[in-house]
């Protein structure tokens, strides 16, 4: 059984098409960077590597094994209640999971408070289920799973290093930079531990990504572009009562 | 793997069991026959939502139960934790169990009399578990509960630091209201009964970054030295001229910004939390509720009483 199983994933895995599912999250189609997708539990749960870490792995584990488990069941669900089995999944992975850091990791699930919780309503799963996992089978979904929270994760863990380097000195817990309050010399900087630093940071990472990689900039809907004078003039001329 | 499952004897029995037993072979016959209907039929949609939820109930319960018994374990050490830390006496990587047994000693208070109840086990004695107890705990008239906390228990939990004998810290449970929900933690006095030590708060659920800053190190360390009751003119129970004597209402009160160290009266005054001034007023009231006659006031006067005699 388990042969079989790792005979099925090597093949998949030396699919291009699975590589693509795979690796694509990370930078070309990073849930993030271009999709826009998560950024709530991304401010919350940064200003530390290692609840971000914890995050980051809780989540990726949701979205694969809730991917995986929607894409058994897609030729059966009912398109009626669709979003409702989705929901189901995905929420009693969530508490299974938060369940799990109760008793395994106390206090980094105390730190992360509400944010486990919240896994149900990230955009980024919901997002995978019903744009992936309800058209492709269930191994393809799960690595699809996998690859979307690596890419949540890798900007999740970027965050937190820049938030925890410069807000305070460590990284990991572990002191890098001397505060200047223990005799040191890095005076730290008290923003990077509020979330709105990771609204910068994330708004840097996207224009950085945008930089390297122009294709993924948005089309621009409209031009703001300054009135012609024959217009104004025209405008003038038939427009007297006004 | 799987072979050794399905040549296991009690999987044999059990599947022999399960193929002779009628219902379940009524149950795979409704199950064909509801998987071979339109996805879009009702009792299909009623059939698939009713397993679905079977099937994530069984692994949300198995899960919590299965659990359980690290959670607990887990929540009473970071109880232990909260202790060791109010009492000024955590230190990183030390063996809390080891360290709360030596150092601490948990001892159980009558709130009406205010002495100590020995017949109790302290170290087993529940206080949140007997405040839902009705046998155990009583209700507050709505005026005097300024906490908001319903009921207390009759019998109080409380955890004395001693060194060569003597008392060094007093821990006392505290809980009350705040904005979303109740706080619960320990103040920790010095031995008068009236001088802070300082504040925790183990379990509480308010707002992340404004009202969640309770727990903030730098907030709580703004508690030390405060003193909880006014200090009047009359006989100090210290000097040990009264019995029992009236030990005087609670003062001490979180205040709108920050304290002003110079002016009357800054000793009873802790800065409120920025952006919270609910869970602030909670914190007062809590304080307040727990340090008055209904709380701890009688032991704390019992408790000065006999320091001064001795």
């Amino acid at each position: 059984m388990s042969a079989v199983i790792g005979n099925e994933l090597k093949d998949a895995l030396l699919n291009d098409e699975t590589k693509k599912v795979l690796i694509d999250p990370l930078v070309n189609n990073n849930p993030i960077t271009l999709q826009v997708l998560g950024i709530c539990s991304a401010l919350a749960v940064t200003s530390k590597m290692s609840t971000s870490l914890i995050m980051a792995l809780a989540l990726t584990l949701v979205t694969a094994f809730s991917s995986a488990a929607i894409s058994a069941v897609r030729n059966h669900t009912p398109s009626s209640i669709r979003i409702i089995v989705q929901m189901t999944i995905i929420a009693s992975l969530v508490i299974v999971v938060d369940q799990i850091l109760k008793a395994v990791a106390y206090d980094i699930s105390k730190q992360l408070s509400v944010f486990v919780g919240l896994i149900i309503t990230n955009c980024i799963v919901m997002g995978r289920a019903e744009g992936y996992a309800m058209k492709n089978p269930p191994l393809e979904s799960f690595i699809d799973g996998i690859g979307n929270g690596a890419g949540y994760s890798l900007i999740l863990i970027t965050v937190a290093f820049f938030r925890e380097i410069f807000g305070s000195g460590k990284l990991l817990g572990y002191e890098v930079l001397k505060l200047a309050k223990d005799g040191g010399w890095y005076d730290p900087n008290g923003l990077m531990l509020l979330p709105p630093s990771a609204f910068f940071i994330i708004g840097l990472i996207i224009w950085a990504v945008r930089q390297l990689k122009p294709e993924q900039r948005e089309v621009v809907d409209y031009k703001i572009m300054a009135i012609a004078h024959g217009e104004d003039g025209a405008a003038h001329g038939n427009g007297g009562h006004h | 793997m799987l072979n050794v499952i399905k040549n296991n004897e009690h999987y044999v029995k059990f599947r022999t069991m399960l193929d002779n037993c009628k219902h379940y072979q009524k149950f795979l016959a409704y199950k064909e026959k509801v998987l071979g209907l339109g996805n879009d039929s009702l009792e299909k949609t009623i059939a698939i939502a009713v397993a679905l939820c079977l099937v994530c109930s069984v692994l949300v319960s198995f899960g919590a139960v299965a659990l359980k018994p690290l959670q607990v374990y887990n929540k009473n050490l970071d109880m232990k934790k909260n202790i060791l830390e109010v009492a000024g006496l955590m230190e990183e990587g030390m063996d809390i169990d080891a360290a709360f047994a030596e150092r601490i000693e948990p001892k159980v208070v009558n709130l009406e009399t205010g002495e100590y109840d020995e017949s109790v086990n302290a170290d087993e004695y529940d206080q949140r578990k007997a405040a839902k107890d009705p046998k155990l705990s009583v209700a507050i008239p709505k005026d005097k509960d300024i906490a908001h906390i319903r009921a207390k228990a009759k019998l109080a939990k409380v955890f004395l630091v001693k060194e060569a004998g003597q008392i060094k810290s007093i821990i006392l449970p505290v809980s009350g209201y705040g904005l979303w929900s109740t706080l619960y933690g320990f103040l920790s006095l010095d031995p008068d009964g009236q001088t802070v030590q300082s504040i925790n708060f183990y379990d509480q659920a308010e707002t992340p970054g404004l009202g969640g800053e309770v727990v903030n190190p730098k907030w709580r360390a703004l508690w030390k030295g405060k003193k909880v009751y006014a200090e009047t003119d009359q006989p100090s129970l210290d000097k040990g001229s009264i019995e029992e004597a009236d030990i005087g209402e609670p003062a001490l009160a979180l205040i709108k910004g920050s304290v002003d160290t110079g002016k009357m009266g800054a000793e009873y005054q802790v800065d409120g939390l920025a952006g919270a001034t609910l869970t602030s007023n909670g914190v007062t009231n809590l304080v307040r509720y727990w340090m008055s006659k209904e709380g701890f006031a009688r032991y704390l006067s019992k408790v000065r009483v006999k320091r001064a005699k001795s």
